[in-house]
């Protein structure tokens, strides 16, 4: 298969970039994204021009690193998976594809398709986390918790923290993402005790890092690699609201 | 707590949600009292004449003009905080992702529709009625005619004999129901009496209830000026 590429490069953060015109052939339908780029990257080196720089780690899924907005969808044309998941089977041969990083005031573009998301860690560092004392492991099954209430728990914790929520949020909302993160600590026994004292200092640090704020459009959603559900954002505004009105 | 409403993104929200509410359940007294109009022309001016200058009708239109600036003040602030978190750099390739309302998308330009739509209602009704009896007149001239401050009946039969003010509305009440579909549901979702089980339903009663006000509205609008059309022949003059 044959491909035309428009590829945002951008030397470095204080630069101004631009789109820039590749051509990719011969490439095998089962080729995935990330080794698409690699074979642009190979014939770029081989060149003498710059590979594009972009970000990937585990090329599994699980890691988050591999943000590109393709074709106008965070991850690519197809729905709950990641760049990395995605095969060069799902484009037409001879189609043009566009690739941008991620548009978010919180995330800036470091270099090519490469964007800081340390936004969402430190959202994380705020809150996102159960205080215990070290000690020896605990009994499996020392706290009974019933199945509907982990199953949520494990659907929210499947977030990798890509940032396709905010990349894709017309208000660059990371109300997904925090949402998540609470409300698996929040369904279960032992992140419930400081479920209060997390909405708050999560959604303190979403504000101050310049995050927008959600519309209810459901976007993220339609473009998570995990598909989370906005339910966990009514369940980040109950906890938030509940834990303000206590104050 | 009292800064989270003005400092929090949520507590911004909660405003927003909190307001809406109150603003959809005047639109649905405000479309019920309009029906009265089709069924009796005197059962109307009665209520117009209940709503007059008097303590608690005044007091219902000051909570309501500050609701209605809560709510569009609010909607700006948020607004703006979006547009600056959104970043100068936009995508070259935008699509519609699956299942995304247009509504959804598009508040803020539908409740600045609904605002100038409500400017031109506040010119047309309020004007002429309430605000009249306010500076102590007893009515006003309109299109040559001296109509009572009271006469709620004659006043709406004049505006809706008028084709253009007909069509005004009927883009104005097209929005109030883009903006409702999505209002309605999200205002729910804001305080977080949602989830998944619950969206395909609160969506329903969303697009149900915005139908209901925005059908009722119309209907008001479109007898008026049918009536007016047809010169009120004797099928149905006993009624307007």
């Amino acid at each position: 298969m044959n491909f035309k590429l428009k590829i945002w490069r951008q030397k470095d953060a204080k630069s101004k970039g631009a789109f820039e015109t590749y051509h990719v052939e011969g490439i095998s339908p089962d080729t995935s994204f990330l080794e698409m780029m690699d074979i642009l990257n190979n014939n770029l080196v081989h060149e003498g021009k710059e590979p594009v720089a972009f970000d990937h780690d585990c090329r599994e899924g699980i890691c988050g690193m591999c943000s590109m907005h393709i074709n106008g969808h965070a991850h690519g044309p197809e729905q709950a998976v990641t760049t990395c998941q995605l095969y060069m089977r799902k484009f037409k041969d001879g189609a043009t594809i566009t690739i941008e990083p991620w548009r978010s005031a919180a995330f800036p573009v470091i270099k090519d398709l490469v964007v800081n998301r340390s936004a969402y860690d430190q959202i994380l560092q705020a809150g996102g986390f159960i205080s215990v004392r070290t000690n020896s492991v605990p009994d499996g099954n020392a706290i009974p918790i019933p199945k509907a209430d982990a199953d949520e728990s494990m659907d929210a914790a499947a977030c990798i923290g890509c940032g396709a929520c905010a990349a894709t949020c017309k208000n660059g909302s990371a109300m997904l993402f925090v949402a998540a993160r609470v409300s698996s600590l929040a369904k279960l026994p032992q992140g419930r005790v400081e479920g209060a004292r997390r909405a708050k200092a999560m959604v303190a640090k979403m504000d101050e890092l310049g995050f927008g704020n959600c519309t209810n459009t459901g976007a993220c959603q339609a473009e998570c690699p995990k598909s989370i559900s906005i339910t966990h954002i009514a369940r980040l505004n109950r906890e938030f609201l509940s834990a303000k009105f206590k104050d | 707590m009292s800064c989270f409403l003005c400092n929090s993104s949520l507590g911004k929200k909660l405003v927003m949600s909190v307001t809406g509410c109150c603003l959809v359940l005047f639109l649905l007294f405000h479309m019920s009292m309009n029906l009265v109009a089709i069924i009796s022309p005197e059962g109307y001016n009665m209520i117009c004449e209940f709503l007059g200058a008097n303590w608690y009708a005044l007091a219902g239109t000051v909570g309501l003009a500050v609701l209605v600036v809560l709510h569009f003040v609010y909607a700006l602030i948020l607004t703006l905080n979006n547009y600056r978190a959104r970043g100068t750099q936009r995508y070259a390739v935008t699509v519609n992702e699956p299942g995304v309302e247009w509504a959804s998308k598009n508040m803020l330009v539908l409740g600045v529709i609904v605002v100038l739509g409500l400017l031109l209602h506040l010119i047309n009704f309020w004007s002429k009625m309430q605000l009249v009896e306010i500076m102590g007149g007893e009515g006003s001239t309109v299109g040559g005619y001296f109509i009572s401050a009271h006469d709620g009946a004659t006043l709406v039969a004049y505006t809706f004999s008028q084709w253009y003010y007909v069509v005004l509305y009927i883009i104005w009440l097209g929005a109030l129901w883009l903006h409702l579909t999505h209002g309605i549901w999200s205002m729910f979702q804001t305080v977080g009496w949602a989830n998944d089980t619950w969206y395909p339903r609160l969506k329903c009663i969303s697009n149900i209830f915005a139908t209901i006000i925005v059908l009722g509205f119309m209907a008001v609008v479109l007898v008026y000026f049918v009536y007016n059309l047809c010169g009120g022949c004797s099928a149905c003059a006993g009624s307007l």
